[in-house]
């Protein structure tokens, strides 16, 4: 009956300590699962600890208390999108590429034939874009043939012509090679246009106030649907928030 | 005072040809590589667990500020005296000279290392070697470059040092009799040999090898 699940997430809590010894509580109660081919956006203020939560699912943090589990595999392969696009700058974006996703080269060509990179395949980093720096860090992570895709703010600090271009080119990465991901974002733009389903968090410490599911017919629909469903997107956190400014979740429920 | 540099070219390309000019470059070169190596190699590992392990980077730090600033002449008679008058003594003094520099260098390129690539690399799972090649070395090439050009000058300095002192061969041995006989011409002859001979090193290696290490800048 249940759904299948490739990912569960139960984090109960996560402190960093701060400069004057005192622990801070950043994650409490994250409770989701997250099913094949799945993408789910998690929407939060910034410095909400969004990236914590990325770094814990990615293991590259285990100081946490709850548990991740992985479903149908043991070691899953995760391509992470950093905010930044992160690439080697002394490698070409092919290298960059083939370097991370050993024995994967038809793979890795496949994706810069689709994301528009093969003309710069023998460019090093800095010679390339911004722009193009991140579509080349959006196919590194699917090069892997990964389980999970994990997206960083992906498309911070671009315009509204580039985000929506880098939208477009995530997409067709994951039409290709459809895949769970996880993108984590302050923008209820991204969460609209890529998302088949949105958690909405609080801040400090962020935990999960809603979970909305998006009706398949209004899924990756283009911008103009998009446009209208990030609308009901904010009415439904602003219904979360009460009166005085505090998300209800936070401080009020403590 | 001054011999004309005609002269000097002479008596360099006649003890080239006719006097032991090559086999004591040779020789010397030969502890100028090996002293090399072993600093470099060495100074590099050294330099970057200091840069990575801050308890290690503590407990070593001053020592290293020690050996930095020893004269090069205290390690020389010291490794002669300890270990007496052979071939591992001299180019252990030579590389114990170098080594320190080499490690304090590094050790900075290793606190300068890049965390988000490093965190990229581990998020996609590079192995350790994969890490150290792509990742790691090309962010130290700029002062590993340094090194090697500081490392060369200085070494091939101490290294006449040490043939002076405690060598029956090599440039510096043979410096030390043109200056019993005050040959201010033959002195000069091997100075110059060996000044081509590092150049060359500098032409030939050092900057191809630089060159290959940039291309990625624009």
């Amino acid at each position: 009956m249940s759904a299948p699940v490739i990912l569960e997430v139960d984090i109960t809590g996560k402190s960093f300590v701060g400069r004057d010894g005192a622990a801070q509580l950043v994650l409490e109660h994250l409770r989701f699962r997250l099913a094949p081919r799945e993408i789910v956006a998690v929407v939060g203020p910034s410095g909400c600890g969004k990236t914590t939560l990325l770094r814990l699912i990615d293991g590259l943090d285990h100081d946490f208390t709850g548990r991740i589990v992985w479903h149908a595999t043991d070691r899953p392969r995760i391509g992470t999108v950093f905010q930044e696009p992160r690439l080697l700058p002394w490698r070409t974006v092919r290298e960059n590429l083939t370097l991370v996703a050993v024995g994967r080269d038809a793979l890795a060509d496949e994706l810069l034939h689709a994301l528009g990179l093969w003309p710069f395949r023998d460019a090093y980093p800095p010679q390339i874009s911004l722009g193009m720096a991140r579509r080349a860090a959006i196919a590194r992570a699917f090069a892997i043939d990964p389980d999970l895709v994990l997206l960083d703010e992906p498309f911070v600090s671009l315009d509204p012509t580039m985000t929506e271009r880098g939208r477009d080119v995530l997409l067709d990465a994951w039409r290709r090679r459809p895949t769970a991901a996880l993108i984590v974002t302050h923008d209820m733009d991204d969460a609209a246009a890529l998302a088949d389903r949105v958690l909405l968090l609080s801040a400090n410490p962020a935990r999960i106030v809603a979970e909305v599911a998006i009706p398949p017919e209004q899924r990756r629909a283009g911008p103009e649907a998009a446009h209208a469903l990030a609308q009901s997107l904010r009415q439904a956190r602003a219904a979360e928030v009460r009166p005085g400014g505090a998300i209800s979740g936070s401080s009020g429920r403590r | 005072m001054l011999p004309a540099a005609s002269t000097v070219a002479a008596a360099m390309l006649h003890e080239a040809v006719a006097g032991p000019l090559l086999v004591n470059l040779g020789i010397t070169l030969a502890r100028v590589v090996a002293a090399f190596t072993v600093a470099m190699v060495l100074g590099t590992a050294l330099g970057i667990a200091m840069g990575a392990w801050r308890r290690l980077d503590l407990a070593l730090d001053s020592w290293v500020t020690v050996l930095l600033n020893l004269p090069a002449l205290v390690v020389i008679v010291l490794m002669y005296v300890w270990f007496g008058l052979n071939e591992w003594a001299a180019i252990g003094a030579v590389a114990l000279n170098k080594l320190p520099s080499t490690a304090v260098t590094l050790r900075e390129g290793a606190r300068a290392l890049d965390r988000g690539l490093a965190e990229m690399a581990e998020s996609f799972r590079m192995g350790r070697w994969a890490r150290l090649r792509h990742v790691v070395l090309p962010q130290l090439a700029p002062y590993l470059f340094a090194a090697a050009r500081s490392g060369l000058a200085i070494i091939w300095k101490i290294v006449l040092v040490v043939e002076l002192l405690g060598r029956s061969n090599g440039v510096g041995f043979q410096i030390e009799s043109y200056f019993q006989l005050f040959d201010v011409t033959g002195i000069l002859a091997y100075t110059l040999a060996f000044i081509l001979v590092v150049q060359a090193i500098e032409w030939v290696l050092l900057q191809p090898l630089e060159r290959r290490a940039n291309r990625w800048r624009r």
